[in-house]
């Protein structure tokens, strides 16, 4: 009886929700080098909000460490990581989300943040804690930005 | 056209400039306050992980830089004199000042050699540490909290006392375990964004993190004054700043952690010169 309801709040939950799709965070699932096939939400990334959410000094803020000089009239790109010209070239969109999902699946010990990922650095303060950095659209928001880099 | 081109070409070579200039500790600059050379650079010790010492006074601008150049010019003496007011000041049920039992100019060599072991106290000390133990024993006076203005201005004055003598913290003996401990949270990933402090100040040191140049997180001009927030800042504190970036919960101010890491880092600037109260962004 009691199951009869849980499956029911789900099936209303799935009707009803743009994001019945979307992927959590634990189910990500990853192929060959860090690569994430499927999109995270089923819903077509927005460039013109990846765009945004990529200078957002409190969301992506990718320019804090990478060069974009399609972002020319933003002040102080950062150095740290690679310049992101062309980045769309270097990579496929199943290992750019793959980067941006859990950088560390692609690349060891790096210094980038894994933006949609639960458990991250140690003393995690707790109005952060538990949570991804970027949501599940706003990091395929920022994907088909990174794809426009070409 | 000839105007034109070599315009173009000036332009180019000014990037270039500009570019090399934010991407390297200066190169050129010299740290002279009052006719007195204070050394910014130094080797590393042998084996350990920076071939090059830089002072993060190295990593700033030209205008900041000119700042620590003269005291008269440096925010940080307006401090350093309420520090010297408070060395005057009888506090307590004991009816003594600092100045009862010293003279600031005894401190000359302390700022160096600190934080180091407290044999009587068996524990490691910071000089906030000795001051407040000198309030509560000798004078009756209650503690100063460890970041407030008081302590960072008394810090500053005894600090001052030893500008250009070479940071030389032991890292053996009673501490070998503190160090150990310190060296472990500097390598540590913490946060949400999940770095540690070698990331930026280990790895990526000289280069921009946006608007921001990394410097190697030297300690050796604090207590400094920060054009950010206009006032002294201490070590910890900026530890404390430090963690909040990267959306980890900082350790508290005088714990064993945090001076864990004081030690830690102050050993990696060990040769430097004190620079104290130095200027910062």
């Amino acid at each position: 009886m009691r199951s009869l309801a849980i499956a029911s709040i789900g099936a209303a939950i799935f009707a009803t929700s743009a994001f019945a799709t979307e992927v959590a965070p634990d189910s990500v699932t990853f192929g060959e080098g860090g690569t994430v096939a499927t999109s995270l939400t089923g819903v077509a990334g927005d460039p013109a909000s990846g765009r945004k959410l990529f200078a957002n000094r409190k969301l992506g803020n990718c320019l804090a460490c990478h060069v974009n000089s399609e972002l020319s009239e933003q002040q102080f790109h950062g150095e740290i990581g690679p310049s992101l010209d062309g980045v769309a070239s270097r990579y496929d969109e199943a290992k750019l989300r793959g980067i941006l999902v859990n950088s560390k699946m692609s690349f060891e010990d790096t210094m980038m943040p894994s933006f949609y990922r639960l458990k991250n650095g140690a003393r995690t303060m707790k109005k952060f804690d538990g949570k991804t950095i970027l949501t599940a659209q706003q990091l395929e928001d920022v994907l088909a930005y990174l794809k426009t880099l070409k | 056209m000839k105007k034109l081109l070599s315009t173009v070409a000036l332009g180019i070579a000014a990037l270039t400039i500009g570019q090399a200039a934010s991407a390297d500790p200066s190169r050129t600059a010299k740290l002279v306050i009052d006719g007195t050379e204070i050394s910014t650079h130094a080797k590393g010790m042998a084996g350990g992980p920076l071939d090059e010492l830089y002072s993060g006074w190295l990593f700033r601008s030209d205008e900041t830089r000119a700042l620590q150049l003269d005291d008269f010019d440096n925010p940080a003496f307006v401090f350093v004199d309420d520090g010297e007011t408070l060395f005057n000041k009888v506090d307590g049920s004991e009816g003594k000042s600092c100045s009862s039992c010293h003279e600031a100019g005894d401190f000359k060599g302390l700022r160096p050699v600190l934080p180091r072991w407290n044999e009587a106290k068996g524990k490691i000390y910071s000089m906030e540490n000795y001051i407040n133990d000198c309030r509560t024993e000798r004078m009756g006076a209650d503690k100063w909290k460890w970041s407030k203005p008081k302590m960072t201005s008394m810090v500053a004055l005894i600090s001052l006392q030893s500008r250009g003598l070479p940071i030389n913290v032991a890292t053996d003996g009673p501490v070998a375990d503190i160090y150990e401990k310190g060296k472990e949270l500097y390598y540590t990933r913490v946060g949400q964004l999940d770095m540690a402090c070698s990331n930026c100040h280990e790895d990526n040191y000289g280069n921009m993190i946006r608007a921001d140049h990394l410097s190697q997180g030297q300690i050796n001009g604090f207590p400094t004054y920060r054009l950010k927030n206009a006032k002294l800042n201490s070590i910890h504190a900026r530890f404390k700043g430090c963690m909040k970036n990267i959306r980890a919960k900082p350790y508290g101010q005088g714990s064993d952690e945090f001076q864990a890491l004081e030690l830690y880092v102050a050993s990696r600037g060990n040769g430097l010169s004190v620079e104290a109260p130095s200027v910062r962004n």
